[in-house]
């Protein structure tokens, strides 16, 4: 299974390497993003400060949606999903793969990220290890939920809006642990990062053990 | 609020999803509704700290437990149609869903109504009750969502499941999480039920709007729960009538085609794809 | 009686909010039951469970 799973997850990323998208729309979509909320608070340095984990998350959201969206039109284009069960691959290692694809993505958009708020927003990284940590536990939940939720749109002819309306509010935990975690690691509030970091740890356990069961389900649906 | 007469229900023809169970739960709740205005705004004492403003008690208690209670009956009902293909418990799900909708909207509402004149404020993000009522309605918005989308009925029922369950999943983390978030400061009352604070008779009068809620919850179930099979009996039935036209078109196809010969076996396979969709749709 | 406004509309709202939402299930139900036959309007008794 987890063979399985890595064949489906750099198929996925081979697909994304070659389209370019990732490069030349999604980091720079990412990048506009942090410049329009320095717009938006009027550049603002005591306010940035506070507000720079929340920014963070909310673009790594925006970003998970479109990595989503892009994930399962891979699928959904010329019956890519049937031959996938016809080639004999577990659901649930589909899921594991498409899930890790969008994971590794949205890793690199963070990576670019945490560079924009450390040159635009002046965030200095205090405890680096639960910045990392929070990164991996928060990316993983993210693209568990949203892979499962993605198969659940595919196919649908409203799917651009659908998707967000049921991802965000799932999300709405991480959103609020993940961004705790990073006032702490980026000193900005005293708050315990680490007990939020266990948070994010059950939100993802739960995510990437409901979506391993419920994938099979809506594969063979559609 | 039912306009379904006793006669409507003894006459040969129904008019409606009224029945005589509905027609007298329809009337037992707006009974209900007129003695539970009658105790809770005149009977039912006002309370020491909150003076009138408890009179929202009576509505918002009820409507916040009823909601919790559709909620859990959308993920059973999701699960056991992911588990036993159980169109029932689908159709069960899905009116409780909406009724659920509804009732975690009016909660929101009521809560807000309530919160300005007691706690000074409409919303307060620190209160873990109000924040995780919300994502629980938006995540149920989603499933409401999903289910008017355009498409197959069984594929439909199994993704709302999927939204059902993730939507019961998470409640708990939800739940942790806001109220590690807001540890700060939490508005609502512990719970008035239990620490005594409350007068006999305001106890009685929410307990009161609880089985009036309840009633009125149940009468718009079976309501729902019934127009979703008619709307199943009337797509299920367009589709028969027409796989007949289709398979008529085919059969005179089928004739003419005799004469031809040559595209006889190609017409002749039409109905047979019509048999089998049919197939599949009765399973 | 203190609060009456905030009292009048969140009562008034919610009992509106769902006798609203009655009347359009009544509605919708007597829109439906025309378009199907009286032997298949029966729930419960026919088909319902025999997936």
């Amino acid at each position: 299974m987890l063979t399985d799973a890595r064949l489906v997850a750099a198929k996925d990323l081979r697909i994304e390497m070659r389209s370019k998208v990732t490069v030349s729309q999604v980091v720079p979509f990412a990048g506009l993003v942090l410049v329009m909320f320095g717009f938006a608070l009027d550049a603002n340095r005591p306010t940035l400060d506070l507000a720079t984990s929340g920014l963070f998350w909310v673009t790594v959201l925006f970003v998970a949606v479109m990595a989503v969206q892009r994930s399962t039109a891979i699928e959904t284009t010329d019956g890519a999903r049937r031959a996938l069960l016809l080639a004999g691959v577990e659901p649930s290692a589909v899921f594991m793969g498409k899930a890790a694809a969008v994971a590794v993505q949205l890793l690199a958009v963070e990576l670019v990220l945490i560079g924009g708020i450390i040159v635009l927003y002046d965030a200095s990284i205090e405890e680096p290890l639960l910045l990392v940590a929070t990164c991996v536990t928060a990316t993983a939940g993210i693209a568990a939920a949203g892979t499962l939720l993605g198969a659940l749109v595919a196919g649908v002819r409203a799917r651009e809006t659908v998707l967000p309306i049921l991802l965000l509010p799932v999300l709405a935990p991480v959103l609020l642990g993940a961004t705790r975690a990073f006032d702490d690691a980026l000193g900005a509030v005293a708050v315990n990062g680490w007990s939020w970091l266990a948070m994010l740890v059950g939100f993802t356990v739960i995510n990437v053990a409901f979506g391993v069961t419920a994938y099979g389900v809506l594969l063979e649906e559609t | 609020m039912t306009t379904t007469t006793a006669s409507d229900i003894t006459g040969t023809r129904r008019r409606g999803t009224g029945s005589r169970t509905t027609f007298w739960l329809g009337s037992v709740g707006l009974v209900g509704v007129v003695v539970l205005i009658l105790l809770g705004f005149f009977a039912a004492p006002a309370d020491d700290d909150q003076v009138d403003a408890v009179r929202m008690i009576f509505i918002h208690v009820p409507v916040a437990m009823l909601t919790y209670v559709a909620f859990s009956l959308t993920a059973v009902g999701s699960v056991l149609w992911l588990w036993k293909r159980s169109i029932w418990w689908d159709t069960v799900a899905l009116s409780a869903a909406e009724v659920g909708v509804m009732f975690c909207g009016l909660t929101l509402f009521t809560g807000s109504i309530w919160g300005r004149p007691t706690w000074g404020t409409y919303w307060d993000w620190g209160d873990v009750r109000l924040v995780t009522t919300m994502i629980l309605f938006l995540i149920m918005v989603g499933y409401l969502a999903v289910r008017s989308l355009d498409g197959d009925s069984a594929t439909l029922a199994t993704r709302a499941a999927v939204i059902g369950i993730i939507g019961a999943v998470n409640i708990p983390i939800v739940n942790r999480s806001v109220t590690w978030w807001s540890s700060r400061r939490t508005l609502h009352q512990k719970s008035s039920l239990t620490d005594g604070n409350l007068e006999d008779l305001t106890l009685f009068t929410m307990m009161f709007g609880l089985v009036v809620f309840s009633i009125l919850m149940l009468w718009m179930m079976i309501h729902r729960f019934r127009i979703s099979w008619l709307e199943r009996q009337v797509s299920e039935g367009n589709l028969s009538e027409a796989l007949i036209a289709r398979r008529a078109e085919a059969m005179v196809a089928v004739e003419t085609g005799r004469v031809g010969g040559a595209i006889q076996p190609e017409l002749g396979r039409q109905p047979d794809k019509g048999g089998f969709g049919e197939v599949e749709d009765s399973k | 009686m203190t609060h009456l406004g905030y009292l009048l509309v969140g009562w008034g709202v919610t009992l509106g909010v769902v006798g609203l939402y009655a009347v359009s299930l009544i509605r919708r139900g007597r829109d439906l039951v025309g378009q199907v036959p009286a032997d298949r309007s029966r729930w419960m008794t026919t088909g319902v469970d025999k997936t």
